[in-house]
């Protein structure tokens, strides 16, 4: 996603959180030493810097985890105890057979854990859930007043919006979109064709991309550029983050895990500004057009027993209540103790209205991947619709046909 | 030298060329012509995952990896022939867009859009870097010897800068309403987006490449016309010779093999380019062969990767370098069975 990589001494920030606000230490002292390997955004900090309380315990966060992590899981002993997973990336070690199932585990230590954490696989517990994550809609409450617009619940009436924002001048961009080809777009397309009710495959893994809803899909998608930077296809969270803290776009669809920053001060020139709502819907009648995601922590299966029961108390305490209590609006938390404040509306409302869960599977890897490289031609007029879904539709096969998905 | 002597000292460069050259190349080789991949069955089972108050628990069907006896997957590998090198080339879309005359549309698919940025890329920085390299290095050789040192020193920092790091600190500069990009819109009165379409890319593209380039050849240039013949010089001016014609018929044949040897390695670097690709984010507009290697074995979220076509394209890239270097190459062997040096 980024080419930033975030290494943190987990142990370093601990001593000076713990200096600067009250925390309370871990509940035991860790004997074993342990390692994790997960993302860097500020939820995982907050994790990371509560599990080192323990001692012995050294976290990495790195933004490119997943291009390590299957592979030093896969490893005998894992170099790694526990991996902080997404529901996409699960689906990785899941495939290799390096992550262990937690029900003994859960039955002796984690009886605290809501039920909507246990993330369960075939009737197994395979990880433990600690926020979801979803794109849904921030817009500026004071534009959109000062012009008498709605929040839009669709796409369509966010054009329309668009359109009227862009007459005000108000804003450099009436609409932000982390559009960056690769991953980003990929994310996009995914959304909107869910959103118009696509189904992604038919029989025996074959992609079913060309029709109707995609389409539509990649007309909306266009229809939104052009009230973008022309710079979109660079642009990523990170980036349209910063135009909303910088006053220079009215509304994006946007992670829930960014919306925080918003009315974070030191960054933000539009404290207060900013309001969420659900993802707007693709067609009448239909469900928001995002998707559900969700992090988690999940134990290596290449490690002994006694280490993997180390790790998932230290795990325990990492997501326990005070952690949250003190971390409260970096996410949206499964966790007990958190109370969902105005930055969990959007993913809350979207959820409320139905979204459905990202389809993480070892295909849908694929679909994603080309989604995201072959949308560039589109948007920028190289192609036509029909073509760039047909090309989708043959890059996928050939990728299926190389990794064995298709015979 | 005795044989046994010849063997001892050229032995361990030997086989540390066999086994970190040409090892990797023959496995490189063999993958491209290969497909490995895991056994998959089809699984219908019970998922469940959060909701934001109620656990969401769906019925899915999908492809799982089998599992071997010692619980990791089972893998097997099939020779497909030149399968990878299709699916890469994908000759018939080629065929076709020739035959309805749309040669456009061959640069929509990737091989072929990587290839034409890389040749252009290639082969237009190439007498940039020369003719930059060698004006500076015979403009500083003719400024006075007490600021020759400083001077040679700031011309040669940007090739000290990290490829990467040159790369990005552009991107900033131009990226968004970077400060060139503000000052160009206020001088030009207009709004400019550098990174919206491809040619202003790779033009930032081209000057970054020289930029970060010329000054390996200017120093190398420099080196050259140290051991220029002071001589010949001063019998070209006696002879009535201009500036322009003392370098075109005394300093350039001086420097000759110097400015092949520049030419060689800088076609080897250029065909290779991917810093560019990466620090100016440009995957949208323009990519190059490397970055297509790359990108094949970057692993999705799912884990998928795409070992044969990686190696088939890592193939085709090093074939399109040795193309490029035979003209010099042929020229080199000339001169040296000439006995010119």
């Amino acid at each position: 996603m980024q080419m930033k990589k975030l290494f943190l001494a987990v142990a370093l920030s601990a001593g000076m959180m713990a200096s600067g606000s009250v925390m309370a230490a871990c509940a035991f002292k860790n004997e074993v030493p342990l390692k994790s390997l997960s993302a860097g955004f500020d939820a995982w900090k907050a994790v990371a810097a509560a599990m080192s309380e323990c001692g012995n315990f050294e976290g990495e966060l790195d933004q490119e985890y997943k291009t390590k992590q299957p592979e030093a899981m896969k490893a005998n002993p894992s170099l790694y105890h526990i991996g902080g997973v997404s529901n996409s990336t699960l689906v990785t070690l899941m495939g290799d057979n390096s992550v262990r199932p937690l029900d003994d585990l859960v039955a002796k230590y984690g009886q605290h854990l809501s039920p909507n954490q246990l993330i369960k696989i075939d009737g197994k517990i395979m990880a433990i859930a600690m926020m979801v994550n979803a794109q849904h809609l921030m817009y500026r409450s004071d534009i959109l007043g000062e012009l008498g617009i709605e929040p839009p619940t669709s796409y369509a009436a966010m054009l329309e919006a668009a359109a009227k924002i862009k007459a005000s001048g108000k804003v450099d961009y009436p609409i932000g979109g982390t559009f960056k080809t690769g991953w980003n777009l990929g994310e996009e397309f995914i959304n909107m064709y869910m959103g118009f009710g696509g189904e992604f495959f038919g029989e025996g893994n074959a992609a079913t991309l060309n029709n109707a809803a995609g389409v539509k899909a990649l007309e909306m998608l266009k229809a939104m550029t052009e009230y973008m930077d022309p710079e979109y296809l660079t642009s990523d969270s990170t980036y349209v983050q910063q135009q909303f803290q910088q006053g220079k776009i009215a509304m994006a669809n946007l992670w829930a895990s960014r919306a925080g920053a918003m009315d974070d001060e030191k960054e933000s020139k539009v404290v207060g500004k900013v309001k969420m709502a659900a993802a707007p819907v693709a067609m009448e009648g239909g469900k928001p057009a995002t998707t559900l995601w969700w992090d988690g922590v999940t134990i290596a299966a290449n490690i002994p027993d006694d280490q993997a029961e180390a790790a998932f108390k230290v795990a325990m305490e990492g997501l326990d209540e005070e952690m949250v209590k003190a971390n409260n609006d970096d996410a949206v938390w499964l966790i007990k103790g958190y109370t969902p404040g105005p930055a969990a509306k959007g993913a809350a409302d979207s959820a409320a209205a139905g979204a459905p869960s990202y389809p993480a599977s070892k295909a849908h890897g694929m679909i994603h991947t080309v989604a995201g490289s072959n949308l560039a031609d589109y948007l920028t007029g190289k192609k036509d619709a029909a073509t760039t879904l047909a090309d989708m539709e043959a890059d996928y096969t050939k990728a299926a046909k190389e990794a064995g998905l298709i015979k | 030298m005795k044989f046994k002597t010849f063997v001892a000292f050229v032995g361990p460069s030997i086989l540390m060329m066999l086994l970190f050259i040409a090892a990797p190349l023959v496995s490189v080789f063999i993958q491209s012509f290969h497909h490995t991949q895991p056994v998959y069955e089809t699984v219908t089972r019970e998922v469940c995952t959060p909701g934001f108050i109620k656990q969401i628990c769906q019925e899915e069907t999908s492809s799982q990896p089998v599992l071997g006896a010692d619980g990791k997957p089972l893998v097997e590998t099939h020779y497909v022939g030149l399968q990878s090198y299709r699916d890469l080339l994908d000759m018939d879309r080629v065929w076709q867009a020739i035959d309805v005359g749309r040669w456009s549309e061959i640069l929509t698919i990737d091989f072929w859009k990587a290839l034409r940025f890389t040749l252009t890329f290639t082969l237009l920085t190439l007498p940039l870097v020369l003719l930059v390299g060698l004006a500076l290095a015979v403009a500083i050789n003719n400024a006075l010897k007490s600021i020759r040192g400083p001077i040679i020193f700031i011309t040669l920092l940007p090739f000290i800068i990290t490829p990467v790091i040159g790369a990005l600190s552009i991107r900033w500069l131009f990226i968004g309403d970077g400060i060139m990009t503000a000052m160009l819109e206020q001088w030009l009165q207009q709004d400019i987006a550098m990174f919206a379409q491809a040619w202003t890319i790779e033009l930032l593209m081209y000057f970054y490449r020289v930029w970060h380039v010329a000054p390996f050849a200017f120093v190398i240039f420099y080196a050259g016309l140290q051991t220029l013949n002071q001589d010949t010089l001063e019998s070209a001016i006696v002879d009535g010779a201009s500036r322009w014609e003392r370098v075109r018929y005394v300093l350039v044949p001086h420097l000759m093999p110097l400015i092949i040897f520049v030419a060689l390695i800088h076609l080897m670097d250029c065909y290779r380019v991917f810093e560019e690709i990466v620090g100016f984010s440009s995957q949208a507009h323009v990519i190059s062969l490397q970055w297509l290697t790359y990108d094949f074995l970057t692993p999705d979220d799912a884990g998928n990767r795409s070992i044969a076509r990686a190696s088939a394209s890592a193939m085709l890239t090093m074939i399109g370098i040795v193309l490029l270097l035979i003209p010099l190459l042929r020229r080199t062997w000339r001169d040296h069975k000439r006995g010119g040096h």
